[in-house]
């Protein structure tokens, strides 16, 4: 894989797309660039670890509110993240029943004598948000910041 | 850039139209109000996003643009749209995430000579008296049932909570605190993230600016609004933080169902929408509205530190609040559409209210020459005040523009600015900066937006708002 993240231009916000040969890695790069604009993963120890669970009714919706669950992880908890690693189930044979993500995110308390902080992620859009799988599994979003 | 000029038709020196047909499914043109300059700021993606905007059921006149207007996420940022009662829509996409994100005036009793040696006692003590930065969390400790009432209630609960006075109220749009709130349209998500941060600054361009009035361009109405050359003020930046956020978050995921339920067809996801009067439609607007109270709460309590700040340094001055106005909000207004009056749904997304003398929302302070229209410029560059004029209830439904307008991403400002340099050039020009990260100060870089001046011309001109004074920074603190 050539990149897992890449960040694109954008006057006012932060538009990146992650990319995983599987819609789990997809998903875990995604969270890595959303952070990576917040904090220097360079500066944060996976000590502590936080459990998410999220259903929803398609891919899209589930990568939404993921994404948006680690903004309010980030600000509720005062922790900041490093590693993503996410399990998917389908529940039900049919393609679009319910998508079930569960997650484990490392991290540890903010810290801020040692955690580089960058811009705040205010919200995940839904501007120009989208799934694709080409050769690889890619996702695009749009970050108000 | 493409040369963008060929789509547009011009109306006049600053006004250009996005004809119907520049996207399918236009329902009414687009507005640009630029100059022939500012035009060539505009990214053709902010035209697109007039565009889909026009098509939006039940809008009004035009999709509107002010001259500030860039690229956004849904709406462009700086504009403005009305929807009508029977057949419009409301769209979270035309509020943004930071509801009520707005601006607030103070100004004070005291020449700048006498604060200019002590600036940096001020700054460092405001910085200590409002949390501000990413993550930052208040030195308030709301319980549940105190953030319950500032969503209710706005800044008028601030005040019965000891922060403020009753005269700032009717100082305030919506005397602070907007009817129609429906706390349970507000998730527990929402409070979590709420409660902790009420009476914070946050970051990005958000800031807390000690400024000097520089410039008065209308004496009698600068007298109105109590301004004179040499005069200090204090320029309040922020909105709704985490709370307002995830209430737009989590509606934004419950209206992109409701498209499919309505079959509403929107040309960019994050224009979800519901039909007004739908239960979509109210509950959104129920907790918008609940965003919108905690914002003014919390420029309220802001203002209330600052105040506590300048009676230590410097004992028995005053500062009065000359006006607060949100920059993000959808409300519903009476306008006249085709010599009708109509009750329509007026979405700003960056965009103010500019209501001149005969609206009856003034506030009797101001009622014989219009609302003060408060608009900030970037960290170096100046920040103004304009009147409200009659004429914008005919151009843009009440609007003007809110602030500079950025032309320059924010990865792009890191990679050109060092925030060290960035600091010590507005040193060089007498503005002390403090921040909580240098990385801030490179993509809030005065470069990054357009020149504001040019940006108010616009609105003097086109006869929306007309200037009445300039206020240069001294001080400012940003997240």
């Amino acid at each position: 894989m050539r990149h897992k993240f890449e960040y694109l231009e954008h006057t006012a916000d932060v538009m990146f797309r992650a990319y995983g040969s599987t819609q789990e890695e997809m998903l875990s790069h995604a969270a890595s660039a959303l952070f990576k604009t917040m904090v220097d993963p360079e500066t944060i120890a996976a000590r502590e670890s936080w459990t998410v669970e999220i259903e929803a009714p398609d891919l899209e919706s589930l990568a939404y509110q993921w994404l948006s669950e680690i903004v309010f992880l980030f600000e509720t908890e005062s922790a900041v993240f490093s590693t993503f690693i996410v399990r998917l189930t389908q529940v039900g044979a049919m393609p679009d029943e319910t998508i079930k993500l569960h997650a484990e995110i490392g991290g540890e308390r903010i810290d801020l004598n040692r955690h580089a902080f960058g811009t705040e992620v205010k919200a995940v859009t839904r501007h120009k948000f989208g799934i694709k799988k080409n050769d690889l599994w890619c996702i695009q979003v749009v970050l108000d910041v | 850039m493409d040369d963008i000029s060929k789509n547009l038709k011009k109306i006049d020196d600053n006004t250009y139209e996005v004809p119907i047909g520049y996207r399918p499914g236009m329902r009414v043109p687009g507005r640009i109000f630029v100059s022939s300059s500012l035009r060539e700021m505009v990214e053709p993606g902010t035209i697109d996003q007039v565009a889909n905007v026009a098509t939006l059921p039940g809008i009004v006149k035009y999709s509107m643009a002010m001259p500030d207007a860039h690229l956004g996420y849904g709406f462009p940022i700086g504009g403005v749209a009305a929807f009508r009662e029977e057949d419009g829509i409301i769209s979270p996409g035309g509020v943004g995430f930071d509801i009520n994100c707005g601006v607030r005036l103070l100004r004070s009793d005291l020449e700048a000579g006498a604060v200019q040696p002590r600036i940096n006692l001020l700054l460092d003590a405001l910085f200590q008296a409002v949390p501000s930065g990413l993550g930052a969390t208040g030195r308030l400790h709301a319980t549940d049932a105190q953030l319950t009432e500032a969503f209710l209630s706005g800044a008028k609960w601030a005040v019965e909570e000891g922060y403020g006075f009753e005269a700032d109220l009717t100082h305030c749009e919506e005397s602070g605190h907007m009817a129609g709130a429906d706390p349970a349209q507000v998730s527990v998500k929402a409070r979590k993230r709420g409660r902790p941060q009420l009476g914070t600054l946050g970051s990005g361009n958000h800031f807390l600016e000690i400024q000097r009035v520089e410039e008065i361009y209308d004496e009698a109405v600068a007298k109105k609004f109590g301004l004179f050359k040499g005069q200090i003020t204090i320029m309040i930046h922020c909105g709704s933080r985490g709370a307002g956020h995830q209430i737009c978050t989590d509606h934004l995921d419950v209206l992109s169902r409701a498209v499919k339920k309505y079959n509403i067809a929107i040309p960019d996801k994050q224009l979800a929408c519901a039909p007004l009067g739908s239960p979509e439609a109210n509950h959104y607007f129920g907790g918008m509205v609940c965003a919108a109270n905690y914002a003014w709460a919390n420029r309220h309590i802001i203002a209330h530190w600052t105040r506590e700040v300048f009676e230590k340094y410097l004992p028995g001055s005053k500062l009065d609040l000359v006006y607060d106005v949100a920059h993000n909000v959808a409300k519903i207004e009476e306008h006249e559409v085709d010599g009708k009056k109509e009750r329509l749904y007026v979405h700003r997304k960056g965009a103010t209210r500019a209501f001149g003398p005969s609206r009856r929302e003034v506030p009797d302070a101001y009622r014989a020459v219009g609302q003060p229209v408060i608009i900030p410029g970037s960290m170096g560059t100046s920040s103004f005040v304009l009147c409200g004029c009659d004429r914008s209830s005919e151009l843009t439904f009440g609007s003007a523009c809110h602030g500079a307008g950025r032309i320059m991403s924010r990865s792009q400002a890191i990679k050109q600015f060092k925030g060290t340099d960035v600091k010590s050039a507005l040193n060089m020009l007498g503005i002390v900066v403090k921040a909580t990260s240098p990385g801030m100060l490179a993509e809030e870089a005065p470069q990054v937006y357009k020149p504001s001046g040019d940006v108010v011309d616009v609105v003097h001109n086109l006869g929306i708002a007309t200037k009445v004074a300039r206020m240069v920074p001294l001080g400012v603190s940003k997240g």
